[in-house]
């Protein structure tokens, strides 16, 4: 048995209260010629990390549409993880020189792989790099195969995409978070975003005893400012350059800075960057450094709801999708323009934008001396979410690309 | 109540951004860009925006516009593609034309800002538009109004904006429906005059509902 199983109902109307009946229609009305026809979804880690989020929640809304849509997450050894972290690390233009050993111990896990899922559905989506190379069990002519690529491509390291390419191309097509993240490949490239879902417990409205039950428990002091990045503890999202954005800040406003993140499976860096983190943390009481389990999204959800400024100071991004939990919540951002970030926070209509450590600390501030600026920029972040980055419009993009292959497209 | 000569009928829709290989670091290049780029690039970029960006009405609603300002830093070339208004073109290449003929007079005028770079580079993408019947029609001016309230935005920018390529006609599936199956012209001709580039979707689907409202009251 290689299916994940995702078990919680996501009743549809609770969206349509949301959204409006209208969009909830739109669904039913695309998802209807697809009923019955299989899909499968294929990543790496069944927790952690955004892909594995989106599909905890993608599957439920599925099957209220009736649709049969089954997730798969590959396995592999340590060794395989710590190579695709390397690949991972150097697509998003980490210096890296891969040896002839990566590559046979990447190839190996997914012919192993090849034999255990069964990937003869009528729609074969695969996510990443990790199990890109699945795509040598595609029998011709049998399926449909699409990839999903959440990784900021732009300036990839040459051998490992060298390497990977000649898999890409075999595929029908290829889902990008940002045309700049696009290859030049044979095969049509859709820009797919990722997305989050309203009603998860990640972003659903909390109550304000919760919340302040949850500062308390970190001792975070709710009558002052409260400045937050909630990201993995990777090098690539900067968490010491928060740090240093934060005490610039402190030498004109009062506040706390709370760095919040978890672990996943799949990223054996973490334990590493958190000690960095708490080094350059020292003993300042007024910085929280939570090592959150790796599934924590009340907790999640509680702190950008009590937080004044959500940061997002990333050096490289896929997407970012805790910007758009942040917008959704109507908190003004401060964010780096990178990756999928600037397709979220348009700089001065609904969020502010920073290329530095020093940047980040000046928008940081400019926000703090105009509250109302920062709670109009929350509003229209809102409204941005809404429009495009929420799970229906996620479902509906993949509904779209399924329909649009069986045209012919 | 009036009953229609033929019904509306509503559709879903949803559109699929494919993203090109062209793109444009200078203004020089986005001209070269204009003058290749397939049909359906020119759509996404200037009919598609106003339905994706809609509730940003501070911003230009063409994306050579927004580019042209946001990147390229030249509010003047910005202001002169978005003065195009999208509902005096019932054909691509005749937009087209028009938006090469900017860019083109641009360049001549000013060659050395023609070659500048950019702050981000333009990326020429296409929408790929996936129709399907709601199963919902419209016999009266009263189906039509609910009709029109369940709309998603998705659908409601299908029937009132990109109608109009779709129609070949200077005007959206709406008041056509309006004037040819149920004889209103005067309220198909007043919703065929709002304004979308200063309205949300939204905004622009509380206007019609009010003047069918209007419209339904006995004089």
């Amino acid at each position: 048995m290689t299916e994940h199983a995702v078990s919680t109902r996501i009743p549809l109307d609770e969206y349509a209260a949301l959204l409006g009946e209208g969009e909830i229609e739109d669904l039913r009305a695309l998802a209807k010629p697809l009923r019955g026809r299989r899909v499968e979804m294929i990543n790496s880690t069944a927790v952690g990390g955004g892909v594995a989020e989106i599909l905890t929640r993608l599957l439920p809304l599925a099957d209220e549409l009736e649709l049969n849509i089954q997730w798969h997450v590959m396995t592999g050894g340590e060794d395989f993880f710590e190579v695709t972290k390397s690949f991972h690390n150097a697509l998003h233009g980490a210096p890296y020189q891969p040896t002839t050993r990566d590559f046979e111990i990447y190839l190996s896990y997914n012919e192993t792989n090849i034999s255990r899922l069964p990937l003869d559905s009528e729609f074969v989506v695969i996510h990443d790099p990790q199990p890109a190379a699945l795509i040598e069990a595609r029998k011709r002519n049998h399926n449909y195969w699409a990839w999903r690529c959440h990784i900021d491509l732009s300036h990839p390291n040459e051998a490992v995409w060298d390497f990977l390419a000649p898999f890409v191309a075999k595929y029908d097509g290829s889902m990008f978070s940002s045309p700049e993240f696009a290859r030049r490949l044979p095969i049509p490239q859709y820009l797919f975003y990722p997305a989050i879902d309203p009603l998860s417990d990640k972003n659903r409205e909390l109550s304000g005893d919760f919340i302040d039950s949850v500062l308390a428990k970190y001792k975070v002091d709710p009558q002052r400012t409260i400045l937050t990045q909630i990201s993995r503890f990777d090098r690539l999202k900067d968490p010491v350059g928060v740090i240093r954005a934060y005490r610039i800040v402190k030498r004109y406003f009062d506040c706390q800075l709370v760095l919040a993140g978890g672990g996943a499976p799949d990223d054996p860096e973490g334990a590493v960057v958190l000690k960095e983190v708490m080094r350059e943390a020292e003993s300042d009481p007024d910085i929280k450094v939570l090592d959150l389990p790796a599934f924590a999204p009340l907790e999640v959800n509680a702190l950008q709801r009590a937080s004044t400024i959500v940061i997002q100071k990333s050096l490289r991004e896929g997407f970012g999708l805790t910007v758009s939990e942040a917008l959704w919540k109507k908190k003004p951002v401060v964010a780096s323009a990178v990756g999928g970030i600037p397709t979220q926070v348009i700089h001065k209509q609904t969020g502010l934008l920073a290329h530095s450590v020093e940047g980040t600390a000046y928008q940081i501030r400019f926000l703090l001396s105009h509250p109302d600026i920062a709670a109009k920029l929350g509003e229209a972040g809102h409204q941005h979410v809404k429009e495009n980055f929420l799970i229906t419009e996620k479902l509906k993009r993949y509904l779209t690309m399924f329909l649009a292959f069986s045209n012919g497209h | 109540m009036e009953r229609a000569t033929t019904p509306f009928e509503f559709y879903a829709v949803s559109y699929l951004t494919r993203i090109g290989n062209q793109s444009a670091e200078t203004i020089g290049e986005l001209l070269d860009g204009l003058r290749q780029c397939s049909d359906g690039s020119i759509f996404h970029h200037t009919f598609q925006t106003l339905g994706t960006h809609h509730f940003l009405t501070e911003n230009f609603s063409n994306d050579f516009a927004q580019w042209a300002m946001a990147d390229a830093n030249r509010n003047d070339l910005a202001e002169q593609l978005a003065s195009l208004d999208i509902r005096d073109y019932v054909s691509i290449a005749v937009l087209r034309h028009d938006l090469c003929r900017i860019v083109s007079d641009f360049c001549e005028a000013s060659p050395e800002l023609a070659g500048q770079a950019a702050l981000e580079r333009f990326y020429f993408c296409e929408g790929v538009e996936v129709t399907i019947p709601l199963g919902l029609q419209a016999n009266t001016l009263e189906e039509f109004r609910e009709g029109i309230e369940l709309l998603s935005h998705a659908g409601f920018y299908f029937h009132f904006i990109s109608s109009r390529l779709r129609l070949q006609l200077q005007t959206n599936d709406f008041s056509y429906w309006l004037a040819g199956a149920l004889g209103l012209k005067t309220l198909a001709e007043a919703v065929n005059r709002i304004d979308i580039y200063t309205n949300t979707l939204d905004s622009t689907r509380a206007r019609i509902l009010r003047l069918i409202d209007r419209e339904r009251r006995p004089s």
